[in-house]
Protein backbone atom coordinates (compact mmCIF):
# COMPACT_ATOMS: atom_id res chain seq x y z
CA UNK A 1 0.00 0.00 0.00
CA UNK A 2 1.00 3.63 -1.17
CA UNK A 3 1.76 5.53 1.81
CA UNK A 4 1.81 9.05 0.19
CA UNK A 5 0.56 9.10 -3.47
CA UNK A 6 1.53 12.62 -4.87
CA UNK A 7 -0.05 13.27 -8.24
CA UNK A 8 0.64 16.37 -10.89
CA UNK A 9 1.31 18.44 -7.76
CA UNK A 10 2.19 22.00 -8.22
CA UNK A 11 3.24 24.95 -6.13
CA UNK A 12 3.47 28.70 -7.19
CA UNK A 13 4.50 31.57 -5.44
CA UNK A 14 2.85 34.62 -7.31
CA UNK A 15 4.42 34.16 -10.46
CA UNK A 16 7.12 32.02 -9.55
CA UNK A 17 6.43 28.27 -10.34
CA UNK A 18 8.50 26.89 -7.06
CA UNK A 19 6.80 22.86 -7.94
CA UNK A 20 5.35 21.81 -11.51
CA UNK A 21 3.78 18.62 -12.00
CA UNK A 22 5.67 16.70 -9.38
CA UNK A 23 4.18 12.74 -9.36
CA UNK A 24 5.93 10.32 -7.09
CA UNK A 25 4.58 7.65 -4.81
CA UNK A 26 6.16 6.38 -1.36
CA UNK A 27 5.58 2.69 -0.33
CA UNK A 28 5.05 1.15 3.11
CA UNK A 29 8.65 1.09 4.49
CA UNK A 30 10.12 2.78 1.84
CA UNK A 31 13.15 5.28 2.36
CA UNK A 32 13.07 7.77 -0.06
CA UNK A 33 15.99 10.41 -0.42
CA UNK A 34 15.30 13.54 -2.51
CA UNK A 35 18.65 15.36 -3.82
CA UNK A 36 18.70 18.48 -5.95
CA UNK A 37 20.73 21.94 -6.12
CA UNK A 38 19.32 24.52 -3.80
CA UNK A 39 16.12 26.22 -5.20
CA UNK A 40 14.84 23.04 -7.06
CA UNK A 41 11.70 22.67 -4.88
CA UNK A 42 12.81 19.79 -2.46
CA UNK A 43 12.04 21.94 1.32
CA UNK A 44 8.75 23.30 -0.60
CA UNK A 45 7.56 19.57 -1.63
CA UNK A 46 8.03 18.66 2.04
CA UNK A 47 6.13 21.71 3.22
CA UNK A 48 3.16 21.38 0.94
CA UNK A 49 2.74 17.73 2.04
CA UNK A 50 3.22 18.52 5.60
CA UNK A 51 0.85 21.49 5.10
CA UNK A 52 3.02 24.01 6.01
CA UNK A 53 2.43 25.09 2.19
CA UNK A 54 -0.48 25.28 0.20
CA UNK A 55 0.22 23.90 -2.82
CA UNK A 56 -1.55 25.44 -5.56
CA UNK A 57 -2.57 22.34 -7.53
CA UNK A 58 -2.84 18.65 -8.13
CA UNK A 59 -3.30 15.85 -5.57
CA UNK A 60 -2.13 14.14 -2.46
CA UNK A 61 -2.88 11.43 -0.47
CA UNK A 62 -1.31 10.24 2.79
CA UNK A 63 -1.77 6.65 4.07
CA UNK A 64 -4.82 6.27 1.79
CA UNK A 65 -6.85 9.55 2.70
CA UNK A 66 -6.87 12.49 0.52
CA UNK A 67 -5.37 15.59 1.37
CA UNK A 68 -5.97 17.47 -1.75
CA UNK A 69 -7.55 16.47 -5.03
CA UNK A 70 -8.85 17.72 -8.28
CA UNK A 71 -13.15 17.30 -8.50
CA UNK A 72 -14.99 16.60 -11.54
CA UNK A 73 -14.92 20.58 -12.47
CA UNK A 74 -11.00 20.34 -12.65
CA UNK A 75 -10.51 22.38 -9.69
CA UNK A 76 -8.41 21.86 -6.60
CA UNK A 77 -9.78 21.03 -3.26
CA UNK A 78 -8.43 20.40 0.21
CA UNK A 79 -9.88 17.85 2.49
CA UNK A 80 -11.87 19.55 5.96
CA UNK A 81 -9.85 20.72 8.80
CA UNK A 82 -10.71 17.50 10.85
CA UNK A 83 -9.28 15.29 7.99
CA UNK A 84 -6.42 17.66 7.80
CA UNK A 85 -5.53 17.09 11.43
CA UNK A 86 -5.84 13.61 10.92
CA UNK A 87 -3.17 13.18 8.36
CA UNK A 88 -0.76 15.54 9.93
CA UNK A 89 -0.67 13.31 13.01
CA UNK A 90 -0.08 10.19 10.32
CA UNK A 91 3.15 12.59 8.99
CA UNK A 92 6.04 13.54 11.21
CA UNK A 93 8.47 16.23 10.38
CA UNK A 94 12.07 17.13 11.18
CA UNK A 95 13.22 20.76 10.43
CA UNK A 96 16.53 21.48 9.65
CA UNK A 97 17.00 24.12 12.62
CA UNK A 98 15.43 21.43 14.80
CA UNK A 99 12.85 24.24 15.83
CA UNK A 100 12.92 22.98 19.14
CA UNK A 101 10.77 24.65 21.93
CA UNK A 102 13.50 26.77 24.00
CA UNK A 103 11.50 27.00 27.21
CA UNK A 104 10.44 23.35 27.34
CA UNK A 105 12.53 20.76 29.35
CA UNK A 106 14.00 17.92 26.55
CA UNK A 107 11.44 15.80 28.01
CA UNK A 108 8.29 18.21 27.81
CA UNK A 109 10.05 19.12 24.34
CA UNK A 110 8.83 15.60 23.36
CA UNK A 111 5.79 14.88 25.79
CA UNK A 112 3.80 17.61 25.44
CA UNK A 113 2.21 16.81 21.95
CA UNK A 114 1.07 13.47 23.28
CA UNK A 115 -0.09 15.26 26.31
CA UNK A 116 -1.52 18.38 24.89
CA UNK A 117 -2.54 16.90 21.32
CA UNK A 118 -3.36 13.24 21.55
CA UNK A 119 -4.37 13.48 25.13
CA UNK A 120 -2.11 10.88 26.16
CA UNK A 121 -1.40 10.24 30.39
CA UNK A 122 1.23 11.50 31.15
CA UNK A 123 3.19 9.37 32.54
CA UNK A 124 2.60 6.90 29.63
CA UNK A 125 3.54 9.78 27.36
CA UNK A 126 6.72 10.58 30.45
CA UNK A 127 7.57 6.42 29.65
CA UNK A 128 7.26 6.55 25.94
CA UNK A 129 9.68 9.84 25.65
CA UNK A 130 12.33 8.19 27.65
CA UNK A 131 12.57 5.32 25.88
CA UNK A 132 12.82 7.51 22.85
CA UNK A 133 15.13 9.07 24.42
CA UNK A 134 17.74 6.55 25.23
CA UNK A 135 17.21 5.24 21.74
CA UNK A 136 18.66 8.13 21.04
CA UNK A 137 21.26 7.88 23.26
CA UNK A 138 20.68 11.19 25.36
CA UNK A 139 18.20 9.46 28.53
CA UNK A 140 20.89 11.93 31.09
CA UNK A 141 19.37 15.08 29.00
CA UNK A 142 16.05 14.64 29.87
CA UNK A 143 16.09 17.68 32.31
CA UNK A 144 18.32 19.53 30.23
CA UNK A 145 17.16 22.52 28.34
CA UNK A 146 17.36 22.75 24.11
CA UNK A 147 19.89 25.87 24.84
CA UNK A 148 22.39 23.44 26.58
CA UNK A 149 22.80 20.86 24.16
CA UNK A 150 24.75 20.38 20.58
CA UNK A 151 23.13 20.81 17.38
CA UNK A 152 23.74 16.98 16.92
CA UNK A 153 22.00 16.44 20.25
CA UNK A 154 19.46 19.07 19.78
CA UNK A 155 18.53 17.35 16.41
CA UNK A 156 18.06 14.12 18.07
CA UNK A 157 15.70 15.18 20.52
CA UNK A 158 13.88 16.56 17.49
CA UNK A 159 13.68 13.46 15.97
CA UNK A 160 12.56 11.67 19.41
CA UNK A 161 9.63 14.37 19.78
CA UNK A 162 8.48 13.50 16.01
CA UNK A 163 8.47 9.84 16.81
CA UNK A 164 6.94 10.65 20.30
CA UNK A 165 3.54 10.99 17.63
CA UNK A 166 3.89 7.21 16.21
CA UNK A 167 4.14 8.80 12.82
CA UNK A 168 3.38 6.24 9.93
CA UNK A 169 5.42 8.34 7.59
CA UNK A 170 8.62 10.67 8.73
CA UNK A 171 9.79 13.56 6.72
CA UNK A 172 13.45 15.28 7.21
CA UNK A 173 13.85 18.42 5.88
CA UNK A 174 17.60 18.73 5.43
CA UNK A 175 18.08 17.28 8.54
CA UNK A 176 21.71 17.80 8.97
CA UNK A 177 22.59 21.20 7.08
CA UNK A 178 22.82 23.23 9.90
CA UNK A 179 25.37 20.63 11.64
CA UNK A 180 29.43 20.23 11.37
CA UNK A 181 30.45 17.25 9.68
CA UNK A 182 30.82 15.38 12.70
CA UNK A 183 27.52 16.01 14.22
CA UNK A 184 25.97 14.85 11.07
CA UNK A 185 27.55 11.69 11.38
CA UNK A 186 25.86 10.75 14.88
CA UNK A 187 22.09 12.44 12.96
CA UNK A 188 23.18 9.82 10.03
CA UNK A 189 23.33 7.34 12.13
CA UNK A 190 20.00 7.42 13.90
CA UNK A 191 18.41 7.99 10.49
CA UNK A 192 19.89 4.46 9.04
CA UNK A 193 18.80 2.62 12.38
CA UNK A 194 14.93 4.03 11.76
CA UNK A 195 15.68 2.88 8.18
CA UNK A 196 16.71 -0.34 9.48
CA UNK A 197 13.51 -0.91 11.66
CA UNK A 198 11.54 -0.60 8.45
CA UNK A 199 10.12 3.04 9.01
CA UNK A 200 8.70 4.81 6.10
CA UNK A 201 10.62 8.28 5.43
CA UNK A 202 11.50 10.84 2.66
CA UNK A 203 14.42 12.59 3.36
CA UNK A 204 16.02 15.58 1.82
CA UNK A 205 19.36 16.03 1.94
CA UNK A 206 22.54 17.16 0.50
CA UNK A 207 24.51 14.00 1.75
CA UNK A 208 24.88 12.28 -1.47
CA UNK A 209 26.85 9.40 0.27
CA UNK A 210 24.02 8.82 2.92
CA UNK A 211 21.41 8.78 0.30
CA UNK A 212 22.99 6.34 -1.72
CA UNK A 213 23.91 3.97 1.20
CA UNK A 214 20.06 4.48 2.69
CA UNK A 215 17.29 4.99 0.44
CA UNK A 216 15.43 2.62 -2.13
CA UNK A 217 14.62 5.25 -4.16
CA UNK A 218 16.00 8.64 -4.70
CA UNK A 219 14.11 11.48 -6.66
CA UNK A 220 16.61 14.34 -8.21
CA UNK A 221 14.82 17.62 -7.99
CA UNK A 222 15.31 20.87 -10.78
CA UNK A 223 13.41 24.16 -10.90
CA UNK A 224 10.67 22.36 -9.82
CA UNK A 225 10.65 19.36 -11.77
CA UNK A 226 11.43 15.75 -11.18
CA UNK A 227 14.28 15.26 -13.26
CA UNK A 228 15.55 11.81 -13.02
CA UNK A 229 14.36 9.17 -10.28
CA UNK A 230 15.09 5.62 -9.67
CA UNK A 231 17.01 3.03 -7.74
CA UNK A 232 20.61 4.37 -5.96
CA UNK A 233 22.49 2.09 -7.58
CA UNK A 234 20.54 4.42 -10.88
CA UNK A 235 20.86 7.56 -10.04
CA UNK A 236 24.43 7.20 -9.12
CA UNK A 237 25.30 4.72 -11.50
CA UNK A 238 26.19 5.35 -15.63
CA UNK A 239 22.43 5.41 -16.90
CA UNK A 240 21.32 8.21 -15.20
CA UNK A 241 20.35 11.57 -16.85
CA UNK A 242 23.10 13.60 -18.00
CA UNK A 243 22.04 16.43 -15.49
CA UNK A 244 22.04 14.07 -12.47
CA UNK A 245 25.37 13.10 -13.65
CA UNK A 246 27.12 16.68 -13.75
CA UNK A 247 25.27 17.60 -9.69
CA UNK A 248 26.52 14.42 -8.92
CA UNK A 249 29.88 14.96 -10.66
CA UNK A 250 31.62 17.01 -7.22
CA UNK A 251 30.51 14.51 -4.72
CA UNK A 252 31.74 10.94 -7.06
CA UNK A 253 35.41 12.37 -6.92
CA UNK B 1 7.17 70.19 63.90
CA UNK B 2 6.24 68.50 67.10
CA UNK B 3 6.88 64.30 67.22
CA UNK B 4 3.13 64.67 67.65
CA UNK B 5 2.30 66.71 64.71
CA UNK B 6 4.92 64.31 62.24
CA UNK B 7 3.31 61.05 63.52
CA UNK B 8 -0.35 62.72 62.92
CA UNK B 9 1.06 64.09 59.40
CA UNK B 10 2.61 60.22 58.71
CA UNK B 11 -0.52 58.21 59.84
CA UNK B 12 -2.88 60.43 57.43
CA UNK B 13 -0.26 60.10 54.53
CA UNK B 14 0.15 56.15 54.91
CA UNK B 15 -3.90 56.26 54.70
CA UNK B 16 -3.86 57.82 51.45
CA UNK B 17 -1.12 55.42 49.63
CA UNK B 18 -4.18 53.50 49.42
CA UNK B 19 -5.65 55.35 46.98
CA UNK B 20 -2.41 55.27 44.99
CA UNK B 21 -2.08 51.58 45.15
CA UNK B 22 -6.22 50.75 44.14
CA UNK B 23 -4.97 52.90 41.06
CA UNK B 24 -1.71 50.74 40.41
CA UNK B 25 -3.12 47.63 40.92
CA UNK B 26 -6.25 48.14 39.04
CA UNK B 27 -4.30 49.94 35.82
CA UNK B 28 -1.90 46.39 35.89
CA UNK B 29 -4.58 44.03 36.07
CA UNK B 30 -6.31 45.42 33.00
CA UNK B 31 -3.98 46.99 30.94
CA UNK B 32 -1.92 44.23 30.85
CA UNK B 33 -4.78 41.86 29.23
CA UNK B 34 -5.73 44.74 26.98
CA UNK B 35 -2.27 45.93 25.88
CA UNK B 36 -2.29 41.81 24.62
CA UNK B 37 -5.45 41.77 22.85
CA UNK B 38 -4.46 45.38 21.27
CA UNK B 39 -0.86 44.01 19.82
CA UNK B 40 -2.97 41.05 18.99
CA UNK B 41 -5.42 43.28 17.09
CA UNK B 42 -2.25 45.30 15.72
CA UNK B 43 -0.95 42.64 13.89
CA UNK B 44 -4.36 41.31 12.32
CA UNK B 45 -4.16 40.31 8.71
CA UNK B 46 -7.09 42.74 8.06
CA UNK B 47 -5.51 45.82 7.85
CA UNK B 48 -8.29 48.04 8.72
CA UNK B 49 -8.37 46.67 12.32
CA UNK B 50 -4.43 46.95 12.08
CA UNK B 51 -4.92 51.05 10.67
CA UNK B 52 -7.44 51.62 13.46
CA UNK B 53 -5.45 50.01 15.86
CA UNK B 54 -2.43 52.17 15.18
CA UNK B 55 -4.75 55.21 15.28
CA UNK B 56 -5.46 54.50 18.66
CA UNK B 57 -1.83 53.79 20.03
CA UNK B 58 -0.17 57.11 18.40
CA UNK B 59 -2.80 58.93 19.89
CA UNK B 60 -2.03 57.05 23.20
CA UNK B 61 1.24 57.53 23.28
CA UNK B 62 1.21 61.17 21.40
CA UNK B 63 -0.97 63.11 24.35
CA UNK B 64 0.05 63.86 27.37
CA UNK B 65 -1.45 61.13 30.06
CA UNK B 66 -2.57 64.40 32.00
CA UNK B 67 -4.64 65.78 29.49
CA UNK B 68 -6.45 62.45 28.75
CA UNK B 69 -7.06 62.06 32.34
CA UNK B 70 -8.73 64.89 32.37
CA UNK B 71 -10.91 64.48 29.04
CA UNK B 72 -11.80 60.98 30.88
CA UNK B 73 -12.61 63.30 33.29
CA UNK B 74 -15.01 66.61 32.58
CA UNK B 75 -16.02 65.05 28.92
CA UNK B 76 -19.21 63.15 29.43
CA UNK B 77 -21.55 65.78 30.14
CA UNK B 78 -20.27 67.65 26.87
CA UNK B 79 -20.82 64.63 25.20
CA UNK B 80 -24.22 63.95 26.63
CA UNK B 81 -25.39 67.29 25.49
CA UNK B 82 -24.12 67.45 22.33
CA UNK B 83 -26.38 67.28 19.17
CA UNK B 84 -24.30 64.77 17.66
CA UNK B 85 -24.61 62.22 20.84
CA UNK B 86 -26.01 58.44 19.10
CA UNK B 87 -29.63 57.93 21.28
CA UNK B 88 -27.91 54.71 22.66
CA UNK B 89 -25.15 56.31 24.35
CA UNK B 90 -27.14 58.92 25.85
CA UNK B 91 -29.24 56.37 27.93
CA UNK B 92 -26.36 55.01 29.28
CA UNK B 93 -24.57 58.02 30.40
CA UNK B 94 -27.89 60.54 31.20
CA UNK B 95 -28.36 58.34 34.81
CA UNK B 96 -24.60 58.67 36.20
CA UNK B 97 -23.69 60.89 38.67
CA UNK B 98 -20.97 62.29 37.40
CA UNK B 99 -20.18 63.95 40.76
CA UNK B 100 -20.15 60.14 42.61
CA UNK B 101 -16.63 59.00 43.81
CA UNK B 102 -17.19 56.18 42.16
CA UNK B 103 -17.64 57.41 38.98
CA UNK B 104 -14.76 59.90 38.80
CA UNK B 105 -12.38 56.96 39.88
CA UNK B 106 -13.93 54.79 37.24
CA UNK B 107 -13.11 57.45 34.53
CA UNK B 108 -9.63 58.20 35.57
CA UNK B 109 -9.21 54.11 35.70
CA UNK B 110 -10.21 53.92 32.33
CA UNK B 111 -7.98 56.78 30.84
CA UNK B 112 -4.76 55.01 32.75
CA UNK B 113 -5.49 51.63 31.24
CA UNK B 114 -5.92 52.97 27.89
CA UNK B 115 -2.75 54.83 28.02
CA UNK B 116 -0.92 52.20 29.67
CA UNK B 117 -2.74 49.33 27.48
CA UNK B 118 -1.23 50.80 24.09
CA UNK B 119 2.37 50.69 25.68
CA UNK B 120 1.97 47.25 26.78
CA UNK B 121 0.83 46.71 23.30
CA UNK B 122 3.89 47.74 21.55
CA UNK B 123 6.32 45.58 24.12
CA UNK B 124 4.04 42.60 23.09
CA UNK B 125 4.35 42.86 19.49
CA UNK B 126 7.95 43.11 19.61
CA UNK B 127 7.66 40.52 21.26
CA UNK B 128 5.69 38.47 19.65
CA UNK B 129 7.45 39.31 16.67
CA UNK B 130 10.77 37.90 17.64
CA UNK B 131 9.07 34.53 18.22
CA UNK B 132 10.52 32.52 14.70
CA UNK B 133 8.59 31.40 12.55
CA UNK B 134 9.65 27.84 12.79
CA UNK B 135 8.14 27.72 16.47
CA UNK B 136 4.90 27.99 14.99
CA UNK B 137 5.77 25.59 12.19
CA UNK B 138 7.10 22.50 14.36
CA UNK B 139 4.21 23.46 16.53
CA UNK B 140 1.89 22.99 13.38
CA UNK B 141 3.55 19.98 12.65
CA UNK B 142 3.02 18.36 15.82
CA UNK B 143 -0.31 18.86 15.80
CA UNK B 144 -1.40 21.52 17.90
CA UNK B 145 -3.68 23.87 16.96
CA UNK B 146 -3.70 27.51 16.72
CA UNK B 147 -5.25 28.54 19.96
CA UNK B 148 -2.64 25.67 21.87
CA UNK B 149 -0.23 26.91 19.59
CA UNK B 150 -0.47 30.47 20.84
CA UNK B 151 -0.75 29.56 24.78
CA UNK B 152 1.59 26.94 24.97
CA UNK B 153 4.29 27.44 22.71
CA UNK B 154 3.87 31.24 21.58
CA UNK B 155 2.80 33.43 24.81
CA UNK B 156 5.36 31.49 27.45
CA UNK B 157 8.28 32.63 25.70
CA UNK B 158 6.85 36.01 24.47
CA UNK B 159 6.70 36.37 28.65
CA UNK B 160 10.26 36.56 29.10
CA UNK B 161 11.19 38.59 26.23
CA UNK B 162 8.77 41.56 26.98
CA UNK B 163 9.54 41.27 31.20
CA UNK B 164 12.82 43.83 31.13
CA UNK B 165 10.33 46.61 28.81
CA UNK B 166 7.54 45.62 31.34
CA UNK B 167 9.04 45.92 34.13
CA UNK B 168 10.20 49.64 32.90
CA UNK B 169 6.54 50.61 32.16
CA UNK B 170 5.54 49.08 35.41
CA UNK B 171 7.94 51.18 37.61
CA UNK B 172 6.64 54.54 35.57
CA UNK B 173 3.59 53.46 36.61
CA UNK B 174 3.91 54.06 40.68
CA UNK B 175 4.45 58.00 39.67
CA UNK B 176 2.26 58.14 36.88
CA UNK B 177 -0.38 57.79 39.35
CA UNK B 178 0.35 60.53 41.14
CA UNK B 179 -1.45 62.36 38.17
CA UNK B 180 -4.61 61.73 39.90
CA UNK B 181 -4.02 64.13 41.95
CA UNK B 182 -4.56 66.66 38.90
CA UNK B 183 -8.42 65.20 38.79
CA UNK B 184 -8.43 65.99 41.78
CA UNK B 185 -8.39 62.50 42.97
CA UNK B 186 -7.33 62.13 46.50
CA UNK B 187 -3.97 59.77 46.61
CA UNK B 188 -0.89 60.60 48.08
CA UNK B 189 1.02 63.61 46.37
CA UNK B 190 -2.74 65.28 46.45
CA UNK B 191 -2.81 64.92 50.31
CA UNK B 192 1.20 65.85 50.21
CA UNK B 193 0.31 69.14 48.53
CA UNK B 194 -2.28 70.13 50.81
CA UNK B 195 -0.55 69.72 53.82
CA UNK B 196 2.71 71.61 52.90
CA UNK B 197 0.56 75.16 53.67
CA UNK B 198 -1.04 73.33 57.05
CA UNK B 199 2.24 72.77 58.22
CA UNK B 200 4.51 75.38 56.95
CA UNK B 201 6.74 72.37 56.05
CA UNK B 202 7.99 70.56 53.05
CA UNK B 203 7.99 66.89 54.93
CA UNK B 204 4.54 65.85 53.43
CA UNK B 205 6.45 66.64 49.98
CA UNK B 206 9.50 64.28 51.26
CA UNK B 207 7.16 61.56 52.79
CA UNK B 208 5.20 61.12 49.29
CA UNK B 209 8.81 61.14 47.48
CA UNK B 210 9.68 58.30 50.19
CA UNK B 211 6.86 56.24 49.81
CA UNK B 212 7.25 55.93 45.77
CA UNK B 213 10.64 55.51 46.19
CA UNK B 214 10.43 52.15 48.63
CA UNK B 215 7.33 51.19 46.30
CA UNK B 216 9.17 51.57 43.07
CA UNK B 217 12.19 49.94 44.71
CA UNK B 218 10.24 46.72 45.89
CA UNK B 219 8.73 46.24 42.96
CA UNK B 220 12.32 46.64 41.31
CA UNK B 221 13.42 43.87 43.84
CA UNK B 222 10.15 41.62 43.01
CA UNK B 223 10.65 42.29 38.72
CA UNK B 224 13.74 41.22 38.88
CA UNK B 225 13.26 38.06 40.67
CA UNK B 226 10.44 37.10 38.34
CA UNK B 227 12.99 37.75 35.36
CA UNK B 228 15.73 35.54 36.84
CA UNK B 229 12.43 33.09 37.78
CA UNK B 230 11.52 33.10 34.34
CA UNK B 231 14.49 31.61 33.20
CA UNK B 232 14.31 27.82 33.03
CA UNK B 233 17.55 27.36 34.16
CA UNK B 234 17.64 29.23 36.92
CA UNK B 235 14.40 27.01 38.32
CA UNK B 236 16.24 24.02 37.65
CA UNK B 237 19.34 25.37 39.71
CA UNK B 238 16.81 26.54 42.41
CA UNK B 239 14.68 23.17 42.25
CA UNK B 240 18.07 21.00 42.81
CA UNK B 241 19.21 23.04 45.59
CA UNK B 242 16.12 22.41 47.34
CA UNK B 243 16.38 18.89 46.84
CA UNK B 244 19.83 18.81 48.31
CA UNK B 245 18.97 20.52 51.38
CA UNK B 246 15.83 18.12 51.80
CA UNK B 247 18.18 15.39 51.35
CA UNK B 248 21.21 16.60 53.63
CA UNK B 249 17.69 17.32 56.53
CA UNK B 250 17.08 13.98 56.04
CA UNK B 251 20.30 12.57 56.58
Amino acid sequence: MAMLEVKNLSKNFDKLKVLRDISFNVEKGEVVAVIGPSGSGKSTLLRCINQLERASGGEINVCGINMMSTNEKGRTVFADSKTLRIIRLKTGLVFQNFNLFPHMSVLRNITEAPVCVLKQDKNTAKEKALMLLGKMGLESKADSYPSELSGGQQQRVSIARALALDPEILFFDEPTSALDPELTGEILKVIKELAAEGRTMVIVTHEMAFAHDVADKVIFMEGGYIVDEGTPDHLFGDDASERVKQFLQRFNR
Amino acid sequence: MTGEQIQTLFGLMLEYTVPTLKIFGFTLLYSIPLGMIVALLKMCRFKPVSWLTNIYILVMRGTPLLLQLIVAQYSVPYIVRSELCPGFLHALLDGVDIRSEEYMFNMMLFAFVLNYAAYFAEIFRGGIAAIPKGQYEAAGALGFNRFQTFFRIVLPQVVRHVLPASSNEIITLVKDTSLASAIPYMEIMYIAKKQVPTYASLLPLFMAGAFYFVFAMLLTLLLSLIEKASDPLWRRGVNEKRKELFRRGNA
